[in-house]
């Protein structure tokens, strides 16, 4: 069925089809349309699940650890400081194998104080050993919801999906809304092996001592290795039942290309926009949209690295000292791999600043002119 | 107690020994509540003595499920495996966090407040050694007036009372909260048995002799908590909703310095600090015993 709906509502109907059981969450700017939305589908009946309403974020996420490890499926939701006041739990989350999901509404990190989109809320979560996945549609953002269940619950490694504050979760789109029917098909219930159970009493994340600590982060790091092929393997089945299809990394125009663009979420889309409208001009540019951050899906990038092309990461985030971290990930990746390719870094629209279709042709002239620096930060639109 | 269950869950040949301190308060009561909740009873369980001394991986003395988890997060994390057995047709099952006076007093006090005004269907006990003794005895807002901790070292006792935990939770209206002590376990297996059969959240408040912190004897562990109530240091009463406050033990008005005087965190103490104690002391109790009059509490 079609309608028309927010990035954030997209986010509600994928919790409420993947019949979630325990939901935690608290308000924060641009999030707080999904607990509001949630709040109602649960209230009315017409979702079945408890809806713990709590004080903070680190509470929400302490109530999906006790949740979580009754054996039923959990999903929260948050943005920004509520993720960092979330932090110390995340490892928690991952470390104890809960298959916890969440959506985080990207929003940049104070101060000074701001709601507007970026997303070093998000990449600087990349060693709390969550999977983190960026959307670029409200479609995409239901679909990758629904996956996330099935994958989290498949590897026991928990799930971040993450769409760009207001320019994705206040946007109407249409978008698809699949039958519950079809749904159940696709995603199972969970089942957990191992859970809080007086029929089969179990101690769970008790004190280890340095003898056996490695060999548990040893298995989360086995089970971040065998991810891709779990995403994959979702992604296909997905696209058996759906009819949509999506991969780590979506190519376009990329294999001709003599200027190669890498971007995710919402920029990527104004790249795209751009793209196409510099093909019609005869430049020969092309775009790799990053679909994950963990695992980074270097295979995925590599498939479409040419010798021909002039590489260039555009980060809508900082690692202040280090750059933009999807252009870092990707320059140690790579290199990891053998490959010996520059990688421009371009750093833009921090803060929710726009990232404009000019924007984009500056960054393709300044690569074909060599005015771009091949080694430091590029800033995009900066005013020095 | 004449109903106390043939089984004693901690001395169960299946399970692993604990590991705590001679004389820790904390087992003996863990052992009494446990036994009266019985096995249909899952423990949550913060950063602590009690999460330490239960044994590292893979040993575990407690033959209920227990969960552990961060420092801040037991009363909310309890409320979610209230949530997830209520998901799953478990209603029947106790949620029992077992948290010390650092992680309710102190780090823990927002959420516990949280589940307090939400009123979850959680038994909320902190077993309250006034201090952070599993780091190594620091002072908590649950440490006393005049006393020494290694962060109040004796150059500068702690100066402020102690928090009063007992009157911000019965403030939340919650439908139990009650104090108990190891030195009273009939008293403490009936307050038990209570909040087992109350829906809502109910929260105890246990008194947690620690030799090593309390600067005491192991063997007078029992003493010192017995001093302590029969002195009116940490009267035993309960709350309902709030209101209807009930002493279950009456004064036998011992000085507060029999109390203080077996304990070594006490001996920087001035002699008008233990004055001031014994005249605080005083009219706290004062204050409990008006309120215990005018109440009138039906069990």
């Amino acid at each position: 069925m079609n309608r028309v709906m927010s990035g954030n509502e997209a986010v509600s109907q994928a919790v409420k089809l993947s019949r979630v059981q325990v939901i935690s969450a608290y308000p924060i700017t641009p999030q707080t349309s999904i607990s509001e939305k949630l709040s109602e589908i649960c209230g009315s009946g017409e979702m079945d699940a408890k809806f713990v309403k709590v004080e903070s974020e680190h509470s929400a996420m302490a109530t999906l650890i006790g949740a979580s490890s009754t054996g039923v499926r959990t999903f929260t939701a948050t943005s920004s400081q509520g993720l960092a006041l979330m932090q110390e739990l995340l490892f928690w989350v991952s470390g104890a194998r809960l298959p916890v999901v969440m959506v985080n509404v990207n929003r940049a990190m104070a101060a000074p104080w701001t709601i507007w989109c970026d997303q070093t809320d998000s990449v600087s979560q990349r060693d709390t050993g969550w999977l983190q996945f960026y959307c670029w549609s409200n479609q995409e953002i239901l679909d990758s919801v629904i996956c996330a269940f099935k994958i989290a619950e498949e590897l026991l490694i928990p799930c971040m999906v993450c769409h760009d504050g207001f320019f994705i979760s206040h946007t109407h789109e249409v978008i698809d809304i699949p039958e519950q029917e079809q749904v159940d098909t696709f995603l199972s219930p969970r089942k957990a092996e191992y859970k809080l159970d007086t029929s089969d009493p179990r101690t769970f994340s008790g004190g280890t001592m340095p003898n056996m600590f490695m060999e548990f982060r040893y298995k989360v790091q086995a089970a971040f290795e065998r991810a891709q092929g779990v995403i994959d393997q979702t992604y296909k089945q997905f696209a058996q039942t759906f009819g949509r299809d999506y991969r780590a990394v979506e190519a376009y125009y990329a294999d001709d290309a003599e200027i190669l663009l890498i971007a995710s979420g919402s920029a990527a889309s104004t790249v795209y926009h751009t793209v196409r409208q510099m093909r019609e001009s005869g430049r020969k540019v092309g775009l790799l949209r990053l679909r994950q951050l963990r695992p980074l899906p270097v295979e995925g990038v590599l498939n479409h690295l040419t010798n021909e092309a002039t590489i260039a990461v555009i980060d809508r985030n900082l690692s202040p000292g280090t750059g933009g971290v999807f252009t870092q990930e990707l320059r140690a990746a790579l290199h990891r791999n053998g490959e010996d390719c520059c990688i421009h870094e371009f750093v833009a629209g921090l803060g929710g600043r726009d990232i404009t279709a000019a924007d984009i042709e500056k960054i393709c002239d300044d690569l074909d002119n060599k005015t771009a620096d091949p080694a430091g930060i590029n800033w995009v639109g900066l005013n020095r | 107690m004449s109903d106390t269950p043939d089984y004693d869950f901690c001395a169960s040949h299946d399970f692993y020994g604990h590991t705590a301190c001679p004389g820790c308060g904390e087992k003996i009561l863990y052992r009494h509540v446990l036994d009266v909740l019985g096995p249909e009873t899952v423990v949550v369980a913060p950063a602590g003595c009690a999460a330490v001394t239960d044994g590292v991986f893979p040993h575990s003395l407690s033959p209920v499920p227990y969960l552990h988890v961060a420092f801040g997060a037991t009363a909310s994390a309890a409320a979610g495996v209230r949530a997830g057995l209520d998901m799953s047709g478990r209603e029947n099952v106790t949620v029992m966090a077992w948290a010390g006076d650092g992680a309710t007093f102190d780090i823990g006090m927002g959420a516990l407040s949280a589940i307090a005004e939400r009123n979850e269907n959680v038994l909320y006990v902190c077993y309250d050694n006034e201090a952070y003794m599993n780091t190594g005895m620091q002072r908590s807002s649950a440490t006393p007036r005049g006393c020494w901790t290694t962060t109040t070292p004796a150059s500068r006792l702690k100066s402020e009372p102690k928090k009063d935990i007992d009157a911000i939770m019965a403030a939340h209206r919650i439908p139990y909260v009650a104090t108990a002590s190891p030195a009273f376990l009939d008293d403490l297996k009936a307050k038990v048995e209570r909040a087992k059969a109350i829906r809502g959240l109910r929260f105890m408040h246990l008194f947690s002799p620690c030799p090593p912190g309390w600067k005491s004897d192991p063997a007078d562990s029992i003493t010192i908590a017995r001093l302590a109530v029969e002195s009116n240091v940490f009267p035993l009463y309960e709350v309902y909703e709030g209101e209807r406050l009930r002493l279950t033990y009456q004064s036998s008005s011992v000085a507060v310095s029999d109390y203080l005087k077996l304990q070594g965190r006490f001996k920087y103490m001035s002699e008008q600090e233990a004055e001031d104690m014994q005249s605080a002391v005083e009219r706290s109790y004062a204050a409990l015993k008006l309120r215990h009059e005018k109440s009138k509490v039906c069990l």
